[in-house]
């Protein structure tokens, strides 16, 4: 499963119409516990780079941007009673939302490697 | 600590640091007429003149203990226990300024964490904030949670009989937002509802059916509610109120020409995330202990500030103190008796008043604390009359310019204002006041 991410720390890969979405391990670590997350509506419309939610962690809240357009077709309704499952699990169970897209936002994000890449300029 | 903060030698060696001798000289680009102007002040006065003309001076302010009090309209004249002034009173609430840090402010977070509790079962709802301004701020406050709560609605409803200054209060603070206040019954573009109970004007309100209208349309139901009256009244809690706000000054909090007073703010588990100020918490240290702090505050003004749920940066943490150290003092059952008291003291009061010739109450329902008189004139002109025999016989409503709002009040109603604190015997005198004054013998 070919796995993107965007400048702030979304990821998105498909799966099978949809495409599912999360936060990077990376961005998880940062935030440090996560005590809520705000889910966008489903049925919302949302454009690539627009907050469409908040991750609350014990430090503060950060506004969760749309790695991709398109529509909310799920959300990860788990994750109202359990929002530590993006720690634990951010690329699997942590999941945030599936978003109906198209490739070409997809194809906008950045792969895997160019993220590494990314990130390496983060730190310093 | 020394609180002198530099001695001669100090300043000395701060103008040789910018190449001056003296102060004069650092000030020489000030004119000098206005350099050290001559002061039009008279000469000390000895302690005992200063007092003797300051007594005299407060002799001449008229005081609701003196008077024959019936004034309400929004503050109200409630017995305080004596705890709740000593209490307050102590250096370590009276000085201390906003609780961040738990480590230095035990004291104040638990205080604040009671307070909280009590408010939650008064109110009958799951959490309280640690307070706001006032009244009219909470619940302005609550109007702008509704919004955040139903995105997509612009509308905040108000019912009849919300304090006319608690909507110019919401008027300021909805000012430029693209939301809508307007009166009436709630529909599906509504974010809230608002209702006041008892209304500004007395009157008890049926919340389980308002709640249901609301809810029923999918807007949230906010209440309004007198702290005292949920003592005898059924919670707004238990009928359904989302938010509940309220103004804190009956409990345990003097007049004081106005001021301060104390915003009451609660709402359900539910929507905590998007309830406006700060919460104190209890929670266990790394050695078991019990300790206060401040939780859901990622969302706080000093620390995300674009995305605050609110710009409110303080709390009424004194006030909410001697509002928690009344709660206590009274309990459960005093509280409930006060309450009590109230009601069956503003019965008394409407039935005999309502009586006198040309006077008439027509409020149908039951009312809690106020209820408005209609007098056979102007009742400013009577109020006036009364006010220089010392009975302040209550609100002249016509103080209160008719809006969009609301319904307009007549020339002649008058807000009469009944506690705890007025005995039967008062009451009788200020019907015997009023019959006077209608006839002109004041």
């Amino acid at each position: 499963m070919e796995i993107r991410y965007a400048k702030s720390h979304e990821w998105a890969a498909k799966e099978g119409d949809l495409y599912i979405c999360g936060l990077s391990e990376y961005a998880q670590e940062k935030v440090g516990d996560i005590v809520f997350v705000e889910l966008p509506e489903t049925g919302a419309e949302v454009e690539q780079g627009a907050p469409f939610g908040v991750i609350e962690s014990v430090k503060a809240a950060n506004d969760l941007y749309a790695p991709l357009n398109g529509e909310v077709a799920e959300v990860n309704e788990g994750l109202e009673d359990e929002p530590e499952l993006v720690n634990s699990s951010a690329l699997k169970d942590g999941w945030i939302c599936k978003i109906k897209s198209d490739d070409d936002s997809f194809s906008a994000l950045m792969s895997e490697e160019e993220y590494k890449e990314f990130l390496k300029g983060q730190d310093e | 600590m020394s609180y002198i903060p530099h001695t001669e030698s100090d300043r000395l060696k701060m103008l040789e640091q910018i190449g001056l001798e003296t102060v004069e000289e650092l000030f020489q680009d000030i004119p000098e007429s206005c350099r050290y102007p001559e002061l039009n002040i008279p000469d000390g006065l000895p302690e005992m003149v200063v007092k003797k003309r300051l007594k005299d001076l407060s002799d001449r302010n008229q005081s609701s203990d003196d008077a024959l009090w019936f004034l309400g309209g929004g503050l109200y004249r409630h017995f305080v226990p004596s705890v709740v002034d000593a209490v307050l009173s102590r250096g370590e609430f009276f000085t201390a300024y906003t609780p961040y840090q738990p480590e230095v402010s035990q004291g104040t977070l638990q205080a604040l964490f009671e307070f909280q509790t009590m408010i939650a079962e008064l109110y009958g709802m799951e959490v309280v904030n640690a307070s706001h301004y006032d009244g009219a701020a909470a619940m302005a406050e609550a109007a702008l949670m509704a919004l955040r709560c139903k995105s997509g609605r612009k509308e905040i409803v108000l019912d009849e009989g919300i304090h006319p200054e608690y909507i110019e209060v919401m008027e300021t603070y909805l000012a430029g937002s693209d939301a809508l206040m307007r009166k009436g019954r709630p529909d599906d573009n509504s974010a809230c509802f608002i209702t006041a109970n008892p209304a500004f004007t007395g009157e008890i309100r049926d919340l389980k059916a308002l709640a249901e209208e609301c809810h029923g349309v999918g807007a949230l139901f906010i209440v309004h509610a007198d702290p005292l009256a949920c003592g005898l009244l059924e919670s707004p809690g238990v009928c359904g109120a989302d938010i509940v706000t309220g103004e804190g000054q009956p409990l345990g909090i003097p007049m004081s020409y106005g001021g301060p007073s104390l915003g009451l703010f609660a709402t359900t588990k539910k929507l905590i995330r998007k309830m406006p100020g700060r919460v104190v918490g209890r929670t266990m240290d790394a050695g078991g202990r019990a300790g206060c702090v401040l939780t859901f505050s990622a969302r706080e003004q000093h620390i995300r500030r674009e995305k605050a749920t609110s710009n409110i940066c303080s709390n009424q943490g004194l006030m909410a103190l001697a509002a928690a150290v009344y709660m206590a003092a009274m309990g459960k059952q005093g509280i409930r008796e006060t309450a009590r008291l109230i009601y069956d003291k503003t019965a008394y009061a409407s039935l005999t008043l309502g009586q006198l010739e040309g006077f008439s109450v027509d409020q149908g329902s039951s009312c809690f604390r106020e209820f408005i008189l209609s007098c056979p004139s102007p009742a400013a002109d009577i109020a006036d009359a009364l006010q220089k025999k010392g009975i302040f016989p209550g609100l002249a409503l016509s103080r209160f310019e008719a809006s969009e709002y609301r319904s307009a009040y007549r020339e002649n109603d008058l807000l009469v204002c009944v506690t705890e604190m007025n005995s039967k015997d008062e009451i009788d005198r200020l019907a015997k006041a009023l019959t006077a004054a209608a006839k002109g013998n004041m």
